[in-house]
This record gives C-alpha cells, structure tokens and sequence, in this order.
C-alpha cells in the first residue's frame, strides 16, 4: 500500500483531477453559452464523441495535437449545424434533435473507428507536456499542475475569456437576452435567428474540444461512446451554474476530484469492487443534484423556438 | 409662398388582413412634429396592429409610409430603429434578469460594452424624462413607473424623431400617468413626434393634441388639433364616442353608457352600499402564507375577510402575488401556513372539489389553458367542474341529454354566442369564452366566488356585462374577491380594496368617495418603495 500523502500519490491525485476536470469543463462551457442564449443542446454528447474522433484522427495523421484539437471544434460545430438549421431556423422540437444528434454522432464514430482502428488501436502522439520554466520544479504541484499539455492552459484563458464574453461584451448581452427574452432582443434591433446561432455553433465548438482533449491528451486514444454520459453530466453542471462560468469551472473541478478519489483509491490496497469506485463521479453528481435542486435554472425562453409576432 | 412643411410621418392606405380578419383596412393619418396624436379604439380594432407595421414587426400587405414626405419601407425593427421611430410596447420588452443599463445597451453594435457612454446617455434622457433611475437595478427590481421610463429612455436611446406609447397608462397609478404626461410634455417641446395609444377617453382628452379614433380595422373619424383646442371636453366626448361605437352606440346603452364605459370620466362606485356590521363574514383568510420559486406564486400572511353580499377588489401590479392569492383560496395551491375559513368552517384542509361543493368559486386569469379546455365542446366546459356528479353522470356514465339541457341553459341565461353547444370552445372569441367560465362559476349554488382579471383583453361591451354579472352576484348576497391590475375597475365595483405588493397586503381602502383612487395609488407606490 503506498503511502497516502506521498508526493507520488498526490502528483496522481491532482493530474487525474484535471484530467477530468478540463473535457467537462469545455463542454460545460459550451453548453453554457448555448443554454444562455436559450438553446438547449442534448447533442452535447454526440458533439463530443465527433469531436474526439476527428481530434483523435488528425492527431494521429498530422502529429500535431494543436491541428488535431482545432479539427476537434470544427467537427463539433459542423455537428451543431444540424441544431442551428432544424431547431435554430425551422423550429423543430430541441430536445427530439439532440437525441437525435447524440444517438448519430456515437454511431458515426463507432462504425468508424470500428472500420478503419480497431485492429491496430494507435496511440496519438500528444506531443508531451509543457513544462512551465521555474514552476514545473516545485515539489508536487511542479510535475503535476505545471507540467500538463499546452491546451490546459488555453482551457484556463478560454473558461476566463467565456466570462468576459458573456458578461462584457454586446455579443455576450445579445446571447444572453436571447435566452431570458428573445422578443426584447427583436425589439432592439438584434437578430435572435443569428445570435442564437452564433451561441449554437459555438457551444458545439466547445463540445467538439471537450471531446477532443478526452481523446487526444487524457487517454491517448478514441475509444466507441469514451465519454460515457460526460456531455450529460456537462448539462447538469450547466444548470447548476445558472450562467455563471466560475461556478462551472468549480462544479466541473468537483467532478474532476471523484474521478481522481477513483483511480488513487484503485491504487490503494483498500478492498473496493472497481464497479463502485467507478460509480463515484456520477454519485457525486447525483448528490450535488439533489441537494442543490431547487436552485437549479433554466433560462425562461429555453427550448422554445422564436417566431417574431407570435404570442 | 412655401408648401407646408410635410408631416413628420404620414401613412397612405395602409391594409393588413390576418386569416380571417382585417385588421388594418385602409388606414391613412398624418402624424406631426411637436404634438400628440392620440389613436383610440376598442380592443380589436386594429390599433396593436398599426403599431407593429410602424415598429417594423408587421409589414403592410398595401399602402405606403412617408417619412418626411419620402417613402420607406419598414422591414425589420431595426429598420424602424434607424428612421428613428422609437416604440414603447404595451408589454414590457425589458429582461427581467438584466440591469437597466445592460436592458438599455441591448442591440448596440461594436464588441466591447461601452459602459461609461451608455451611463452618459442615460442620465441625458433622465433629465428629458424627469426621472431618475439607478443604472444597476435589476430591471425585475423596479416599481412600473420606472419600469415605463426605462421603456421610454429605451425607445429613445438612439435619438427618436417619432415616439409611439402603446397603452402606456393601464396599469399605473394616478400619480405614475401625472409624471408620464410630464414627460410626454417634455418631449413634445423637444419637437418629437409623440403616438399615445389609449381606450380611454378622458386620457385622450387631457393628454392628446388631436385625435383618430379606429373601429373593425377603419380610420373611423379625426379630430384635428384645431378642431380639438375649439371642442369643449363634453363635446369632443361625443364626436369621438359616436366614432368609437358607431351603429353599436345603441347596443352599448347609449351615450352616457358608452361614455362611462370608454373611461371618460373618474370611475366611481356603482355597487350598492354594504352595511359590514350587519352582514356576516363569508370568506376569511388568517395569516396565509404560500410557498413558490416566482414573485406571483408567493404571498406571505396575507389577512382578509370578505362579507357576504361584498366585493373586495385587490390592486397591485401583475405578478405580484394575485395568482398565490387566488389558488390558495381556490384550493389548487396549498397553504404552507395559516388558515382559509369559509362561514367559519376551515376549509384549508379541502382541495378544489371540496371547496368547489360549499360554494366557493375560481374564475382564473388564464382563460384560454387553465380555465378552458379548447378542444372539447362549449357544454363540456360548462361541466368541466361537475365532472362525475350527479344528475350529469349516473354510475360513471355521462348522461349527454342532462348535460345539453344544462349546457343550452346557460347559454341562454349568459348570453354565450356559440352556434351550438357542441361547438369547440376553442373556437369562440375571448369574451364568451370568459361567458363559459362565468356561466360555469357564478351559477349552481355558488356563494364566494374568486375572479382574477376578468375583463383582460375583452371588448368594452363584454366588459360592461361582465361588470353587470358581478355586481348582480354580489347584490344576489354573493362574495367576490375581485383581483384586477385596471384600477377603474376595481374603483367601479369594489366596496373596499386592498393593495398587494411582493406578496404582501399592503393596506385596505374603503371605498368610499372620490378619493380612493388616490389613496390606492400612494399604498401602491408606497409598496414600491418598501422593495428598495
């Protein structure tokens, strides 16, 4: 049994934490700029699953991690074309799409995977971590916080970049009156077809990266339906933080925790069935959701279609 | 010499049919620089649609607009934004959720907020409105007065040549519409072009420059600013009276009828005197508190008694707590403390059926979802609340013949204009639909019946017999709890009325005298100020 607050065990501890942290908190975010402007996004997951495929296969064929997480986005947002034309400009019912997008983008990937990896199973190359000069060589959080991929950093500005957006900018205004009101934004001379397609095509951008950063740098490798109700979990924490970015970075690193609590007490010699342990995370979440149930919140105009003059 | 000088906007002809209905048919009327042009009509007659062509929401199906003596097209909001036409919606359009600075920078181009000029900006519009507004409030957070300014600085935030206001008034206080007729005065002298959009006659009057009354869709008669500055108030009345109503006049039971009907003068109480110490308390509500997520589904300790034979009219703003209020005595929200008496049995144990059976009524707000069931017949809603009883259903069978009877009864005795009690309720118009609901609550041994803004969006003529309905109920010896946000209204029938704010009674005017108005009007503004 190794000792619990070894500097090897506790290095495992906070890498397994961002390692599940960051793909729930990108989701998350882009879930929460989708839900804002009042398009709720059930696809959210086949999103991911596209967008860890494509990050995965561009990855893999170009060597470059950075070229395989920007494929990663535009897999997702092209997913979420299907959202913007069928419920963003016909009006077709959000909830019936997004299971319909997340049954398609699990399918598409599996069958392709299947086809053209499943015998010979590469590994992506990630190109290895990025060790921050001077910090990387503190003890403990040295090799684990200030020694992980590029992209973490990004996600850190882009969780940052997503709250000024949303609370700071006149796109962010408009995203967000989109949702609370979508006839006061008509009013007002903006556009609520558009914004909340640019709200739409973003989230799924997210997503696509959610997904991508599981595939390309937390495992290594896309496997069929990897993320595994990730994108679900995303939507709750999404509703939890009612809009508000640092609760979903909060909410997400929670999440991140009890996959770490997982793995390390694998590591222990403790005597715990491996189905419990990976039952935690969505325990954890199924308690949150309970307990903090009545607060949770949904932007009034989420879900409905928008036609101008109706009552 | 020079031609005058074109109006600032001019329509031509302006048609608009809807499926089934003209709404718009032929309309043309000259709007100045510097004057208000008051656009009066009942609800129906095409006044909401005029505004949204003006507002770009609505294109005109012919006609033109001229702007300066030029055509333009108004294709979009935005398009009616940039020509400077600046609207106040009889809804509010702000976002509850947002601040007033964040409601009024809402559609403004450029990325980055532009906090410091928007600040700038409102406080420019402050001193032209006369009011003074906090830039951070949360837009929720305001009392309706300066809801409506913000809705005003909104609609001219980007520089207005024309405003428009969309029943500005109907849900204000007496001294809210003395501050908007200030700033309405204001503007003016800045040289806008002001459309003050009312059904009510007096406020034509005082607030008006000249007038075009609308009827089914028709520019029906103008008073111009020459004519209305010669006309006494009575006979400017008439003219604009005989306009509104038309062959109808008659059927509306006369001028003076239609003159008390179309708001022409101060309403006053027209139920009989109820004498409280003699009669006794039918309906009480001791410390009720109700529990809710929203600010209408809350009330806290709310204490009322109604006695029989009176009607207590409740005043507030919509939404702040008159739906918890209602349901709580209906039965269909529980109480989360204190304690309903009905002919002090408690009854807060009982749900609607059991309420429903000693007499107690609900006639809702939502006529159209919660009180109606649009697909199934006129006769079934009149049963809807009978359900299973006897003699219309015997061993869980409907009996269809005890039912028409039923049906065809109350047809007859409400007036309800159906082709037949097999008709679908859905397909009959908002007054008698809200017929079939009274039909339904008022008759059958009712005593305490609750009505939640029974004349919302229904022609004056309905109204006027919904108003009948009631107060022959109450003169009958029935109880009413009269909720309504049209303040003529309650002034009109209620013996007292009580003001309620965020859930909260917030005082009980008796009334009595021409002053009620008023006194409601300062508990109201006073509530506003409690919320602060």
């Amino acid at each position: 049994m190794i000792d619990l607050l070894s500097p090897a065990f506790l290095i495992t501890f906070i890498v397994g934490c961002l390692v599940g942290t960051v793909p729930l908190m990108l989701a998350a975010l882009g879930e929460t700029i989708g839900e804002q402007s009042g398009v709720l996004n059930l696809g959210i997951e086949g999103m991911m699953l596209v967008g860890g495929y494509a990050g995965y296969v561009a990855t893999l064929s170009s060597g470059s991690s950075w070229l395989g997480m920007l494929v990663g986005a535009l897999a997702g947002a092209a997913l979420s074309l299907v959202i913007v034309v069928l419920n963003v400009w016909l009006g077709l019912n959000q909830i019936v799409l997004g299971i319909a997008v997340t049954l398609a983008g699990g399918g598409i990937t599996s069958v392709l995977y299947d086809q053209l990896y499943s015998k010979t199973a590469p590994r992506a190359d990630t190109g290895g971590a990025l060790k921050i000069p001077g910090l990387s060589d503190i003890p403990v959080i040295g090799p684990s916080l200030f020694s992980q991929p590029g992209f973490f950093w990004v996600t850190v500005a882009l969780v940052v970049g997503v709250g000024f957006f949303l609370r700071r900018t006149n796109w962010g205004l408009s995203i967000r009156a989109a949702g609370q009101k979508p006839a006061s934004l008509d009013a007002a001379g903006g556009s609520v077809m558009r914004t909340r397609s640019q709200a739409a095509l973003l989230g799924g951008a997210f997503a696509g990266l959610g997904g991508a950063y599981l595939a390309v740098f937390a495992t290594g490798a896309f496997t069929p339906f990897m993320t595994n109700g990730l994108g679900y979990v995303a939507i709750i924490v999404t509703m939890l933080a009612r809009g508000r970015v640092l609760w979903v970075a909060l909410v997400s690193l929670l999440y991140g925790v009890t996959v770490a609590l997982g793995t390390v007490l694998q590591l222990t010699s403790l005597d715990i069935p491996t189905d419990v342990i990976g039952m935690l995370p969505y325990l954890a979440v199924m308690i949150v959701l309970v307990v903090f149930a009545r607060s949770v919140y949904i932007s009034p105009a989420l879900g409905a279609p928008y036609t101008r003059g109706a009552r | 010499m020079d031609q005058p000088a074109p109006p600032l906007i001019a329509l031509r002809g302006i048609t608009k049919a809807f499926p089934g209905v003209i709404a718009n048919d032929d309309i043309s009327l000259d709007i100045q620089r510097g004057q208000v042009h008051c656009l009066l009509g009942e609800n129906g007659a095409g006044k909401s649609t005029l505004i949204s062509i003006l507002a770009g929401l609505q294109s005109p199906d012919s006609g033109r607009i001229e702007l300066d003596g030029e055509t333009v097209r108004i294709g979009s909001p935005k398009a009616a934004m940039d020509l400077g036409i600046g609207v106040v919606h009889q809804h509010s359009t702000l976002v509850p959720a947002l601040t007033v600075i964040e409601n009024l920078m809402l559609g403004e181009r450029g990325l980055l907020q532009n906090r410091a000029r928007a600040i700038a900006r409102l406080d420019e519009l402050s001193g032209l409105l006369g009011a003074r507004i906090d830039p951070d409030a949360h837009a929720s957070d305001l009392g309706l007065g300066q809801q409506q300014q913000v809705e005003i600085a909104k609609a001219m935030w980007t520089g207005t040549r024309l405003l428009i206001l969309d029943e500005p008034t109907s849900m204000l206080t007496p001294q809210a519409i003395d501050s908007l007729a200030e700033s309405v005065e204001r503007l003016t002298a800045e040289g806008l072009g002001i459309v003050f959009i009312t059904h009510k006659l007096r406020e034509a009057y005082t607030m008006g420059d000249c007038v075009t009354v609308l009827r089914a869709g028709r520019n029906v008669g103008h008073i111009s600013t020459e004519r209305m500055a010669e006309l006494s108030e009575q006979e400017a009345q008439r003219t604009i009276l005989t306009a509104m109503f038309g062959d109808d006049l008659a059927a509306a039971g006369g001028l003076e009828e239609a003159a008390e009907l179309a708001g022409a003068t101060e309403a006053e109480r027209e139920t009989e005197a109820v004498d409280f110490a003699t009669r006794p308390v039918r309906l009480a509500l001791r410390g009720v508190s109700t529990a809710g997520s929203t600010l209408d589904a809350v009330v806290h300790d709310i204490d009322l008694e109604i006695h029989a034979g009176e009607i207590l009219g409740i005043a507030g703003i919509d939404g702040h707590g008159q739906t918890a209020l209602a349901e709580v005595v209906a039965g269909q929200r529980p109480a989360a403390s204190g304690a309903v008496t009905l002919d002090d049995v408690d009854v807060t144990g009982l749900g609607v059926r059991g309420r429903q059976t000693r007499g107690l009524r609900y006639v809702t707000d939502d006529r159209l979802h919660e009180g109606t069931v649009g697909s199934l017949s006129v006769a079934l809603n009149l049963m809807l609340k009978r359900i299973g009883q006897a003699p219309f259903w015997r061993f869980g069978q409907i009996d269809r013949e005890a039912v028409d009877t039923e049906a065809m009864n109350l047809i007859a005795e409400y007036g309800i204009r159906t082709p037949s009690s097999a008709t679908r309720a859905g397909t009959l118009s908002g007054g008698n639909i809200q017929k079939i609901l009274l039909a339904r609550e008022l008759g059958g041994g009712a005593n305490v019946v609750v009505v939640n803004k029974p004349t919302y969006g229904l022609d004056l003529k309905t109204v006027r017999l919904v108003h009948d309905l009631l107060a022959e109920f109450a003169a009958g010896g029935g109880s009413v709890l009269l909720i309504s946000t049209e303040l003529d209204e309650l002034v009109e029938l209620s013996h007292r009325i009580g003001v309620i704010s965020r859930g909260r009674i917030l005082g009980v005017v008796v009334n009595d005298g021409p002053t009620t108005a008023e006194k409601v009007g300062e508990l109201m503004i006073g509530g506003d100020h409690d919320g602060e």
